[in-house]
């Protein structure tokens, strides 16, 4: 059986439709399997992923190429982001 | 054409106004708006002069595509000598005003000498004339547009104004148009009431002719195109405006908090722009009611919000119960994460005073933030302060020291000379959040490098508009780059100020650039314009106007060792999130930028650099 890890996820703008029913403002605790990637939490979540614009590992941008590849950790914030702007 | 080739000078001395040419030398070479108008005010003033003295100058701008049909062409500017910096100033506005001058055929409005008492001018096409302000002194924007719109009897009028914070020499004072537009920073509504100018009032049905009318509208229309298509300025700041900004900028760690002591807010999500669009305890209503857009704009980034009415700041006063601009980024940033506060409605109403009585939200909250921190630290006490108790993320605090400002009360009469002036009085200037004496915006540079750089070296003092690397460090536009190194910020920056000082001196909106290029926007220039107007050209005159600012400044007194950050920013690193340990590394940033600027090592530009842009 595979072990798992609790990370916390963070969807913002119209990403926040996609958060967990039990999620206090815009985030929430979840429980994925270890080593799991952010590519493979955006998939689970149903998130487009045309609208995963800016992807955040513990504050740090996480390139499109690198998504699928680098394991997230236990504790690790995953916070996403559509294109968005302001000034 | 898109010029009207006619300027309005006005002696408010002599209480004359006439018409005269735009020198098109001046008009080929510095576009218009900011580039033109700063042309003027170099050629007509001395740099050393008092910014609140008659000698100085002050210049309401449009720019070539203001009132046409250029998405966002409803732009316009004030330009003078910024009374809380000594610098040049530049506060850019939207809103409807400055299209309606456009339209009564002015392309500016050259304001010299001080009226012997307070006056209006009043434009109605041609027809120009002061008119007594006796009756509107003393009241503020809301009134004073209410009563103009009364006594002219048309509905069409556009009005531009000062508040009381105007009239009573607050530094960072600004001119409010259309009654929540603001050309904001730097306190030009200051300069305004030093004149005794308590406002313009509009109305244009003249029009604007384009050169070329069929290539304009072909090129307007593709410009219109991008913006629509593109997923920030089509979805993005329609749908979330500005303040979408403040999750984003917390999570990446350089949301300057409690006056930069730290750079990231606990309270960050409740005062952002997701927490606006959630029910509020209160009354069970969202912040955020409807959407407002400027003239011509197809973006519509503006906020309009709707106050719980028994929120203690509001309750009894039914004049701020209606609906209001608002909050924007910069300002939720300044009265929340700056002051510790999370109190989203004392946000919003603190964002209304300064509408209310025109001030800039970005220098006010961070003044107050100082105050805290000389507050916190003993260095100032309820002696000094009225018996209000400036601890950081005291919404009461907050209310009460920004009435107190707008009004020229108490504390208040302090807090209204900026955070430079605060803190040197108390011995303490480190802890004053400026660059040559003007409050840093919301950007950390501890956690955003290229934002170092860009406030050190903004020629109206710390600005995130005249170099928004934000865009490419943390947005990822066009491309992302790394925020927490210094390597080639010294070049983006140097672009972005250039291209940046093109477009604010096209009558245009600066955030058509989230998805518009030079490449874009050129090719409207040209088809209005006489004259070719390519983007190599556009980079030109950008990098001329930069030049033209920065020369002035020098003449003004200041030199390199102003081109600095706060001794926080640049020694105190940063404590928590992904810039944890680092500092702005602005040294690293600063040789190579006056190298690429065609500078000396001392930030003074060369003979060469001067010669090749006909300076």
């Amino acid at each position: 059986m595979l072990q798992s890890m609790k990370i916390r996820i963070k969807l913002f703008a119209l990403l926040s439709r996609y958060l967990p029913p039990d999620s206090a403002g815009n985030e929430a605790d979840l429980e994925v399997p270890d080593g799991a990637t952010a590519a493979a939490i955006i998939a689970d979540l149903g998130l487009p992923s045309e609208h995963c614009h800016l992807v955040l590992v513990n504050g740090v941008y996480l390139a499109p190429g690198a998504r699928g590849d680098r394991p997230l950790q236990e504790g690790d914030a995953l916070a996403i982001w559509p294109p968005v702007a302001g000034g | 054409m898109a010029w009207t080739r006619k300027i309005l000078r006005v002696d408010l001395s002599n209480g004359t106004c006439g018409s005269e040419p735009l020198n098109m030398d001046w008009a080929f070479k510095y576009l218009g708006q900011r580039g033109l108008a700063s042309k003027y005010l170099v050629e007509e003033t001395d740099p050393k002069v008092d910014p609140l003295s008659p000698d100085n100058k002050m210049i309401f701008a449009t720019g070539p595509l203001t009132a046409t049909e250029a998405p966002t062409g409803g732009r316009w500017s004030v330009i003078t000598k910024g009374p809380l910096t000594g610098a040049i100033a530049c506060s850019n506005s939207g809103g409807f005003f400055g299209a309606e001058l456009k339209n009564a055929g002015w392309d500016m409005i050259i304001f010299e000498g001080k009226s012997p008492k307070p006056v209006y001018l009043s434009i109605d096409n041609d027809n120009a004339e002061l008119l007594d302000a006796g009756d509107l002194w003393g009241r503020s924007v809301w009134e004073t547009e209410d009563k103009i719109r009364e006594s002219r009897g048309n509905p069409f009028v556009r009005v531009a104004c000062i508040g009381r914070a105007g009239e009573n020499g607050v530094l960072f004072a600004g001119v409010i148009n259309d009654k929540d537009r603001a050309a904001g920073r730097s306190g030009v509504g200051a300069v305004m009431g030093s004149k005794n100018l308590k406002a313009v009032v509009v109305r244009g049905t003249v029009g604007v002719k384009v050169d070329n009318p069929n290539a304009f509208k072909k090129a307007a229309n593709a410009a219109r195109k991008v913006l629509a298509e593109n997923a920030v300025t089509g979805e993005g700041l329609p749908t979330y405006g500005t303040q979408v900004m403040m999750n984003i900028v917390n999570e990446t760690g350089a949301l300057p908090t409690r006056n930069a002591g730290d750079s990231q807010f606990d309270g960050a999500s409740k005062i952002s722009g997701e927490a606006m669009l959630e029910k509020r305890a209160g009354d069970g209503k969202p912040h955020t009611v409807s959407t407002k857009g400027c003239y011509g704009c197809p973006i519509v980034c503006g906020r309009v919000s709707q106050m719980d009415p028994e929120h203690f700041s509001v309750a009894g006063k039914p004049r701020y119960h209606g609906e209001s601009g608002g909050l924007e980024y910069e300002a939720a940033w300044a009265f929340g994460a700056a002051t510790g506060i999370d109190d989203l409605e004392s946000l919003q109403y603190a964002n209304m005073i300064c509408n209310e009585h025109g001030m800039d939200p970005i220098s006010l909250g961070s003044t107050i933030a100082a105050a805290m921190d000389l507050y916190e630290q003993g260095v100032i006490t309820d002696r000094d302060t009225g018996g209000v108790a400036l601890k950081f993320g005291s919404a009461e605090a907050l209310v009460t020291i920004v009435e107190q400002t707008a009004k020229g009360e108490g504390f208040g009469k302090e807090i209204g000379q900026g955070s430079r002036r605060l803190c040197e009085k108390y011995g303490k200037p480190e802890l004053s959040m400026s660059v040559k004496g003007q409050e840093l915006p919301a950007y950390d540079p501890r956690g955003i490098q290229g934002m170092g750089l860009t406030y050190a070296t903004s020629n109206r003092g710390a600005c995130h508009l005249r170099s928004y690397t934000v865009a490419s460090e943390v947005l990822g536009i066009p491309e992302k780059t790394d925020p927490l190194t210094t390597d080639g910020k010294a070049g983006m920056v140097k672009a972005l100020q250039d291209a940046t000082a093109a477009v604010d001196s096209t009558g245009t909106c600066i955030f058509t650039t989230f998805a518009l290029t030079l490449d874009d926007i050129a090719p409207e220039v040209d088809a209005a314009c006489e004259g070719d107007w390519s983007a190599d050209k556009m980079v030109e005159v950008g990098e001329r106007i930069w030049n033209l600012e920065r020369k002035y400044n020098l003449n003004a007194g200041f030199t390199a060792a102003d081109d600095t950050l706060p001794k926080r920013i640049l020694k105190d690193a940063a404590k928590t999130g992904p810039a944890s340990g680092k500092v702005n590394d602005l040294g690293k940033m600063l040789p190579e930028y006056y190298q690429l600027r065609g500078w000396t090592a001392n930030g003074v530009p060369s003979n060469e650099t001067l010669q090749r842009l006909a300076l």
